[in-house]
């Protein structure tokens, strides 16, 4: 069995490689920095952002634990609506119903990391599949998400005390530090001995296994810190859309993450970023085709899996022969 | 009382349901080492050609409980060999996510064209009415839902156990190059057990259409249910398939008259408490 992302990431020199992603992690700030001067819708800019974080979350487990999740939508409606009732009904500040949100990410990722990390390959993705579904149901029926109406209406409040959410150029700078705050995490981890270890049980499950490292644990942790991450931006999205519903739950947005992780290359470090604006901007340009827009999504996939796997990203790299 | 045989028998349904769509999962699964996500998709299209059939050819519902399935099937059968043939020696993984994508771009289209309502299908006129059992009113229709599905079950089973062509199957499924080298067609194996799979499925289709209505989402939160069953039964065998599928629908009609809220979750949560206690699945292997 030739593994997921084995072709992506091409030989280069160590030095040279972290070089070139600090080279585009300059490029894309800058880029993201200047957004607000451009004119460019914001909320729209905010939105791809919140994904790409969530996707950049996904892409850890997939790219560098090999394990795909079919169910990371839990992650961001959880999140989103603990945030969400924080927020509205408890009044707490916006940075404690981050920390909140995010924390019930976390435990989230605790429990349904447990049952999910003891199959692997297929069988993990029909669990965390289901296991989304699960809680789709349980969300569907208690009554502080108010069902199929969501959390709507929700105060954005001033972070710390001082930056007024309201505003959409502050609003935007406090998303784009949450996601470069969460960009950089998740870029540390896998360049850190656990990344390694993590990238060693991708290759050869095995081996690791006889080389004395507890793997179970090693996949626990990186699900749980991918959890955690999705949930993070989960609850950054709350301030975007300003609502918190089932839709961020249900098992579409579960494949959504998928795709745009797959569009921008998986296991590639900026492929889920370019893929979650690619995805989020197809939406909003082709809102007007109602339900083709899920064959489009469809097509995308079918095309990608059979002629594209190494998605955008992967592409440029593979082909300029350097690490991205 | 009159009320708890009435769930039963509602779990009994599901039950077939859930048995014919996770057998096709297990049989191609071991063949094409894939899982098959537009199965809920083939599955609507199966309702789906009955409904045509019925309406612009007058075709009724008992050949369209033979020609469905066919036409599902050879629509699988291209499908196999146009798309899913490439990914043979690459990772499970991207058998996953191209049949997903195949599955939005079935039901979107369907969803396009006859929206998110559902299409009626009346019953048969030989199965309307229904027999009163004593204990209970028994609708004919439900009754021969389920006896026939189990029947095609048991069929399936002899097939792939108990017959020649069956062998060859079990054969190229623990090792196809060796098959091969004996002189038999497997990519051609290959492509008929995709079929048989998907067709499978589309029975299930047809004989849902007078129940459950005929909708482009049908298959699609049920495809999930039975993952689940899928992971809690195992995919090493296929009497292990059949008797998970019937008893998980049981249990979930029970649940819907001891305690309704959890009606949705309770295959989710046996789940959750089979791989607890035994990781590997009540009738699977280790995967």
């Amino acid at each position: 069995m030739t593994a997921l992302t084995d072709d992506t990431i091409p030989v280069a020199a160590r030095s040279r490689t972290i070089h070139d992603e600090m080279v585009a992690f300059g490029l894309m700030t800058a880029l993201l920095l200047v957004v607000p001067l451009t004119g460019v819708y914001p909320f729209f800019v905010m939105q791809a952002l919140c994904f790409a974080l969530l996707a950049c979350a996904f892409n850890l487990l997939i790219g560098y634990g090999g394990l795909l999740s079919f169910g990371h939508a839990m992650f961001l409606g959880t999140a989103g609506y603990i945030t969400a009732h924080a927020l509205k009904v408890w009044g707490l500040s916006p940075e404690l119903a981050i920390v909140v949100g995010t924390a019930g990410a976390a435990g989230l990722g605790v429990l349904t990391g447990v049952v999910a990390i003891r199959r692997q390959g297929i069988y993990f993705s029909m669990i965390t599949l289901a296991l989304s579904q699960l809680l789709y149901f349980i969300y569907l029926q208690t009554p502080f998400t108010h069902g199929e109406d969501g959390i709507q209406g929700i105060p954005q409040g001033h972070l710390f005390g001082i930056f007024n959410l309201a505003n959409p150029t502050v609003l935007y700078y406090v998303i784009l530090a949450g996601f470069l705050f969460g960009f950089l995490l998740i870029f540390r981890t896998i360049n850190s001995p656990f990344g390694e270890v993590l990238k060693s049980i991708r290759e050869n499950e095995q081996r690791a296994i006889s080389l004395g490292y507890k793997t179970d644990h090693y996949k626990l942790l990186a699900y749980i810190l991918s959890g955690t991450l999705a949930g993070f931006a989960g609850s950054l999205k709350v301030f975007v859309a300003q609502n918190a519903s089932l839709t961020d739950v249900h098992w579409t947005m579960s494949g959504e993450i998928v795709l745009m992780t797959l569009v921008g290359g998986l296991g590639t470090i900026f492929g889920p970023v370019v893929g979650a604006f690619v995805i989020i901007a197809m939406q909003q340009y082709l809102a007007g085709f109602g339900q083709w827009v899920t064959v489009i999504q469809g097509v995308i996939f079918v095309v990608c899996v059979l002629t594209f796997r190494r998605g955008v990203i992967g592409e440029i790299a593979h082909y300029f022969r350097r690490s991205l | 009382m009159q009320a708890l045989y009435a769930q039963l028998l509602v779990g009994l349904i599901n039950g077939s349901f859930y048995a014919l769509l996770s057998l096709g999962l297990a049989v191609i699964f071991g063949m094409l080492n894939i899982i098959n996500f537009a199965h809920g998709a083939v599955y609507m299209m199966g309702a789906f050609v009955a409904y045509f059939l019925l309406n612009y050819l007058g075709i009724g519902y008992w050949p369209a409980l033979i020609i469905a399935p066919i036409v599902v099937g050879i629509f699988g059968m291209f499908l196999e060999r146009t798309m899913l043939q490439w990914l043979s020696g690459l990772d499970h993984l991207y058998g996953l996510l191209l049949t997903f994508g195949m599955a939005l771009i079935i039901q979107g289209v369907f969803q396009n064209y006859f929206g998110s309502s559902g299409l009626p299908y009346s019953i048969p006129d030989e199965l309307k009415g229904g027999m009163n059992l004593g204990f209970m009113f028994l609708p004919i229709y439900r009754g021969w839902v389920v006896v026939f599905s189990l029947i095609v079950c048991l069929l399936t089973w002899y097939l792939i156990e108990r017959t020649r062509l069956g062998a060859y199957l079990r054969a190229a499924t623990e090792n196809p190059a060796l098959v091969r080298a004996f002189g038999v067609n497997v990519p051609r194996m290959i492509t008929l057990t995709y079929g048989l799979g998907v067709g499978l499925a589309a029975l299930a289709g047809v004989l849902s259409a007078p129940i459950n209505q005929v909708r482009p989402l049908m298959g699609a939160d049920l495809i999930i249910v039975v993952f689940a069953v899928v992971v809690i039964g195992g995919m090493g065998s296929i009497m292990g398939s059949i008797i998970t599928g019937f008893t998980l629908g049981v249990v979930e009609g029970l649940t819907k008259y001891f305690y309704p809220e959890a009606s949705n979750t309770v295959v989710f949560v046996l789940m959750v408490l089979v791989l607890l206690v035994k990781p590997s699945g009540l009738t699977g292997r280790a995967a």
